[in-house]
């Protein structure tokens, strides 16, 4: 199926939820309200002759002082089937940056979603697991936030990192370098 | 065996004689141990990004790191050098100080690749500013990643340095 027929059918199907449809060079893009994402990602995976079957990435995207809302969330999906493919650009409000999980309906999304919330702190409703992957789970900030800063909030240093600089210094007492060195 | 009043010792190095014909060598502890030391320095196998795969380069056939006497070693307390080969995280923090403390003395830090010395370009709210923060690091070898020859080079030095070392065997020093 061409690309810009599924985009046609889709804005037919859920009127209203489709905000913008895009094509460049052949790579078709939804942009999307929240409130119907899990069935639209049904549609999408159910459907035969739609048949997302494979998720290839969702990732997170904030668009601080570019555009409101704020964030997007952006699935990419393609069919091995059909071999078509579609970008579908979920936007997530800031004040409350929440979506439905898909990962009822694509296992892939579950590790990915968790990265989302990791690094946008944009929580998934419904997700089995939603811990943080990357950073250590005591971690304060969301860091690809646009306005969290780049080497790390200056007054606050991770109680993980300190406590090894504190053992450091500790056990220099023990090292049998220390005659040596200074 | 009576040493003869008229034989001559013979320096065949700085600080080491032998008695011609008795194989007998004359040195000092010291230069005994730093040199079993330096000749069979064994790294733990411990790699952390890309610098790790420049290291396997260089402990594989062509480079060959066991023809110095290095050998990787599969635990760290069998081990008396680490390589911090690669971007130390904070998160990795705990564990490469963790590793470090499970090594015997005596024990040597090489830090390899200018992400474990300073941090590279990566000066983000994640990653260690230089491991040095929270390891004695003997020898520091800057590069993105360093080639193996690099690695050679930085492992030498280090065989210099522990040939300089003076009774770091004995409590009494």
């Amino acid at each position: 199926m061409e690309p810009s027929q599924i985009v046609k059918i889709l804005d037919g199907g859920f009127a209203g939820e489709v905000i913008a449809t895009s094509e460049f060079r052949g790579q078709p893009g939804i942009t999307l309200k929240k409130d119907r994402l899990l069935d639209i990602a049904r549609c999408l995976h159910d459907t035969p002759e739609f048949k997302f079957d494979l998720l290839r990435d969702l990732c997170g995207v904030d668009y601080k002082k570019m555009k409101k809302p704020r964030f997007e969330v952006v699935y990419n999906l393609y069919s091995i089937t059909h071999r078509h493919t579609i970008r579908l650009n979920v936007q997530v409000d800031e004040k409350q940056p929440s979506l439905p999980s898909v990962a009822g309906v694509w296992k892939t999304a579950d590790w990915h979603e968790r990265e989302c919330f990791d690094m946008y702190g944009i929580t998934f409703d419904g997700h089995p697991d939603l811990r943080r992957i990357l950073m250590p789970e005591d971690w304060e900030g969301y860091p690809l936030r646009k306005d969290y800063p780049m080497a790390g909030p200056d007054d606050e240093e991770w109680a993980g990192f300190k406590e090894v600089l504190k053992k450091a210094e500790e056990f220099k007492k023990f090292g049998w370098h220390l005659n040596e060195r200074k | 065996m009576i040493i003869d009043g008229a034989m001559e010792l013979v320096e065949i190095e700085k600080g080491i004689k032998i008695i011609p014909g008795a194989s007998t060598v004359i040195t000092t502890l010291d230069k005994v141990i730093n040199w079993g030391r330096k000749s069979s320095l064994w790294p733990v196998t411990f790699g952390l990004a890309c610098c790790a795969i420049e290291m396997m380069a260089a402990g594989s056939s062509h480079y060959d790191l066991d023809r110095l006497g290095i050998i990787f070693r599969g635990s760290p307390r069998q081990a008396d050098c680490m390589i911090v080969a690669g971007t130390v995280t904070k998160k990795m923090a705990p564990i490469v100080r963790k590793v470090y403390d499970q090594m015997p003395e005596p024990r040597y830090v090489i830090a390899m690749g200018s992400c474990a010395c300073t941090g590279n370009v990566y000066r983000t709210y994640s990653v260690v500013q230089g491991c040095d923060l929270f390891l004695p690091v003997d020898v520091y070898i800057p590069g993105c990643p360093p080639r193996p020859e690099a690695l050679y080079d930085g492992l030498i030095k280090l065989q210099e340095i522990i040939t300089k070392e003076k009774m770091r065997w004995s409590p009494l020093r």
